[in-house]
C-alpha cells in the first residue's frame, strides 16, 4: 500500500489498494483533505482512496483559482470530473462531505455511469429557508458567516499568507501555523462560502440515478435532521442513516460509526 | 516606606517582620486559586464533547447576563454564538480542535441574555484523560469589543484602499485608451498592425503611437515616448498627439512637423516641468502593392525602425539622427525616404522593449538592439501581424522583467 502524491492542481492523493474500488473522499467548506484523517487510514484497506483539495483551500495549486468560476458548485463537480478523467477512475463509490454532497449529486447527474454509489455525510441541497422549506439559515445569517470570515482572517491573510502562498517549495513554512490544517486562502474562503450557503440543488435531487447513502448527524446545526429527511424524500434511490454524532463532522467526533457506515454500504452487493 | 513584596529587605526590622508578611502572601495566594478562576480578568468555560457547558467563571456569566443554572449542563458553547458564528465554528474550529487539539486567536462574538452582542477572542484546548482520550474543551475568552473595533477600522481602510485602487486602475485604463487609436485605419496595399503593453496598471503610461489618412494617398504615421509617467504625461502626450496631427496637416514633410513639435513641447519645457520627448514621424505614400511605398522618416531622439525584408533580412533603418523633442529651441531635424517593397515590414518601437531586463548570468543585461534585430532575422519575412504578435509574445515571455510600457507599430506591404 503506497501512497500516491498525484498533486496538481487538486493535490489529489491516491492510497490505499490499487486492486480494489475507488473510493473519492471530498471535505466540505472550511478545511481540507485532513477532514478524513481518522477514517482515511481504515478505508485504505478495503479501497482505492482518492483524496483531494478544492481549489482554494488546502494545498490546492491557487494559480487555478478564479473568483467567477467557482461561483457555481458546478465548476466543482466539474473538477471531480476532471480528476475521474485524468486518472481514468471507473466505479467510484464518491463520499461528499457537507457541500461536496452535492457536487458529487452534480457529478453523478452528469456521470451516472463514472459513479457506483454516493454517500452524502450531511448533505443540504439549500441551507437558506424557502417557502414551505426550511434549511435552517436565512440570508443575513449567510452574511454573518462572511464577517466572521472576515475578522478571523484579518491577522492571517496579511501575516501568515505570504508565507503559505509565496512558499510552496518550502511547506514546512506553513507547519508553524498555530492552525496549519484546513488553511484556505481568505478571498477563496469567502467565495466558496457564498457558493456554498447561497446553493440551491434541491431540484437536483431527484434526477440522481445512483444508489446513495444519507448519513446524517443527529445533532446538527449546519444540516438539521429535517434537511436530511427531505434528501431521502427527494433522492430516488436513497437509504438515511443517523449516526449518534454532534456537530457537522462525524467523521472526526464520530470516526468509528462514520467509518462503519461508510464501509457497510460501500461493500454491500448490488443496491 | 515599608516592604510589600517576598524576599524584600527594610533595614532595621527584624526576621519577626519578615515572616509575618511571607505568611500573608502565602495566605493571599492560597485563598486565590478559586477566586482567581470565578474573578479572572478573562472568561473560563468548560465543555462536554457534545459541546454543552461543564463549567463556566463568574466573569464570563457576567458578561452574558446568565444566571450560573441557565447555562451550565443546559446550554452548549455554540448557543451562546451568533449564527454566523456558529457556522464559523461547526466548519472550521470544531474539525480543528478535533485534528489539532487546540487553536488559538478566534474572533467570535458572543449573544448576551441581555440581547448584547460581545466580541470577544477564542483560545480552546482539548483535554485528555491519561490514556489520551478527549475529556473536555477549555476555553479562555478574553473581552474584544476595543479591538474588534480597531480592527473593523482597519478591514474598512482595507477595503476601501481596494476600491480606491480598483477605480484608478479603471481611471488610467480609459485614459491610456483615449491616447491610442481605437482602431488603425485600413491602408490600401499595405497591413498595419500595433499593440501596447502597459507595464503598470496603476499608472498612464508615456509612449504613443498613431496611424491617419492625411489626403487621399497619403498617411501621417507617428510612434514615441514622452518622459515620466502618470496623469503629466498624459497630458503631455495628448499635446502630442494632437500637434502632430494638426502639423501634419499643413506641412506633411516628417522633420517640419517635428520642427513644430518641438516648438509647442518647447514652450512646455521652459514653462513648468522639463518635459520633452522622442519621436518618429513618417509620410506613407503607398502606391500600387507590386511598386511598394515610400516612406519618409524623421526622429527626435528615438531608436531607428527595424526593417525586415522580403528577403528574410532584417537591419535598422539608417536615418539621420535628431535631438530629442522639447529640450532646445533650435533643434533641426531631417527627413529620409526609404522604400518599402512587397514583401518589406517597417517596424517602430519604444525603447521599452530593448531596456527590458534580461539579466544575464551575473543578474545583468539588457534584452538590447541585437537581440531584437536578430529576432527580427528570424522572423523575416513577416507581415505586420506575425512581427508585432511575435513582439507581443516576447514581451509576455519577459513578464516583469519589462519595467517601461512599450508601444509597438508595424506596416507591412502586401505580397
Amino acid at each position: 500500500m503506497v501512497d500516491v502524491r498525484v498533486g496538481g492542481r487538486n493535490n489529489v492523493l491516491i492510497t490505499g489498494r490499487d486492486d480494489e474500488q475507488v473510493m473519492m473522499l471530498a471535505n466540505g467548506f472550511g478545511c481540507d483533505q485532513n477532514m478524513w484523517r481518522l477514517i482515511a487510514p481504515a478505508l485504505a484497506e478495503d479501497f482505492r482512496v482518492v483524496l483531494f483539495d478544492h481549489v482554494g483551500s488546502g494545498h490546492s495549486d491557487m494559480s487555478f483559482w478564479d473568483p467567477e468560476r467557482y461561483q457555481a458548485l458546478d465548476s466543482y463537480a466539474d473538477d471531480i470530473l476532471r480528476i475521474c478523467h485524468e486518472l481514468d477512475l471507473q466505479e467510484v463509490i464518491f463520499v461528499g462531505h457537507s457541500v461536496s454532497a452535492m457536487m458529487g449529486v452534480l457529478a453523478a447527474i452528469r456521470e451516472p455511469d463514472r459513479f457506483s454509489k454516493l454517500i452524502l455525510v450531511g448533505p443540504s441541497p439549500r441551507y437558506i429557508d424557502d417557502a414551505g422549506y426550511r434549511g435552517g439559515f436565512s440570508a443575513a445569517d449567510i452574511d454573518e458567516l462572511l464577517d466572521s470570515l472576515d475578522s478571523n482572517y484579518l491577522g492571517w491573510s496579511a501575516a501568515m499568507a505570504p508565507v503559505i502562498m509565496g512558499n510552496p517549495d518550502r511547506p514546512e513554512l506553513g507547519e508553524e501555523l498555530t492552525n496549519s490544517f484546513c488553511r484556505t486562502d481568505p478571498q477563496a474562503a469567502r467565495v466558496f462560502a457564498r457558493t456554498t450557503f447561497l446553493s440551491d440543488n434541491r431540484s437536483d435531487l431527484a434526477m440522481v440515478a445512483v444508489p446513495t447513502l444519507i448519513l446524517q448527524c443527529s445533532s446538527d446545526v449546519i444540516a438539521p435532521a429535517e434537511v436530511g429527511d427531505y434528501v431521502r424524500d427527494h433522492l430516488p434511490a436513497s437509504s438515511l442513516v443517523t449516526l449518534a454524532a454532534t456537530g457537522h463532522c462525524p467523521q472526526l467526533s464520530a470516526p468509528e460509526a462514520t467509518l462503519a457506515a461508510i464501509r457497510s454500504f460501500a461493500l454491500a452487493g448490488g443496491p | 516606606m515599608s516592604s510589600t513584596g517576598r524576599g524584600g529587605e527594610t533595614p532595621g526590622q527584624d526576621s519577626g517582620a519578615d515572616d509575618a508578611s511571607d505568611e500573608l502572601f502565602s495566605a493571599l495566594l492560597e485563598d486565590s486559586t478559586e477566586d482567581l478562576y470565578e474573578n479572572a480578568p478573562c472568561g473560563y468555560l468548560s465543555t462536554l464533547l457534545d459541546g454543552r457547558i461543564a463549567r463556566i467563571n463568574k466573569t464570563l456569566l457576567g458578561w452574558l447576563a446568565y444566571s450560573r443554572d441557565e447555562l451550565v449542563g443546559v446550554r452548549s458553547f455554540s448557543d451562546l454564538l451568533t449564527i454566523g458564528g456558529k457556522l464559523y465554528y461547526e466548519t472550521h474550529l470544531s474539525p480543528l480542535l478535533r485534528m489539532q487539539g487546540e487553536v488559538g486567536g478566534l474572533a467570535l462574538e458572543l449573544k448576551t441574555a441581555d440581547g448584547r452582542r460581545l466580541p470577544v477572542l477564542v483560545n480552546s484546548a482539548v483535554k485528555t484523560d491519561s490514556g489520551g482520550q478527549p475529556m473536555l474543551i477549555r476555553t479562555t475568552i478574553f473581552d474584544a469589543r476595543d479591538r474588534r473595533a480597531y480592527e473593523r477600522e482597519l478591514l474598512r481602510s482595507g477595503q476601501e484602499a481596494d476600491r480606491e485602487r480598483q477605480r484608478l486602475r479603471e481611471l488610467v485604463s480609459t485614459l491610456q485608451q483615449s491616447l491610442l487609436p481605437p482602431a488603425l485605419p485600413a491602408v490600401p496595399g499595405l497591413d498595419a498592425a500595433a499593440y501596447y503593453h502597459i507595464a503598470s496598471a496603476d499608472e498612464v503610461g508615456g509612449d504613443f503611437y498613431d496611424l491617419f489618412p492625411l489626403s487621399r494617398d497619403r498617411w501621417g504615421l507617428f510612434l514615441g515616448d514622452v518622459c515620466g509617467k502618470g496623469a503629466h504625461a498624459a497630458t503631455i502626450t495628448s499635446l502630442i498627439r494632437y500637434t502632430l496631427r494638426t502639423a501634419a496637416a499643413y506641412d506633411a514633410d516628417p522633420a517640419a512637423v517635428l520642427g513644430t513639435l518641438n516648438a509647442a513641447l518647447h514652450e512646455r519645457y521652459l514653462a513648468d516641468n522639463r518635459c520633452f520627448c522622442t519621436a518618429i514621424f513618417g509620410l506613407l505614400t503607398p502606391r500600387t502593392s507590386a511598386e511598394g511605398c515610400t516612406v519618409a522618416l524623421a526622429s527626435g531622439g528615438h531608436p531607428s525602425p527595424l526593417l525586415l525584408r522580403a528577403d528574410g533580412t532584417a537591419h535598422y533603418v539608417a536615418l539621420p539622427g535628431g535631438p530629442l523633442i522639447g529640450v532646445w529651441d533650435d533643434a533641426e531635424f531631417a527627413t529620409a525616404t526609404i522604400r518599402l517593397d512587397p514583401g518589406d515590414t517597417l517596424l517602430l518601437f519604444t525603447d521599452g522593449l530593448t531596456e527590458a531586463r534580461a539579466p544575464d548570468a551575473a543578474g545583468r543585461g539588457r534584452y538590447g538592439d541585437e537581440a531584437l534585430r536578430a529576432l527580427a532575422a528570424e522572423l523575416a519575412p513577416a507581415t505586420a501581424d506575425t512581427a508585432v504578435a511575435a513582439i507581443s509574445a516576447l514581451l509576455h515571455d519577459l513578464g516583469d522583467q519589462v519595467e517601461d510600457d512599450v508601444a509597438v507599430l508595424a506596416l507591412g506591404v502586401a505580397t
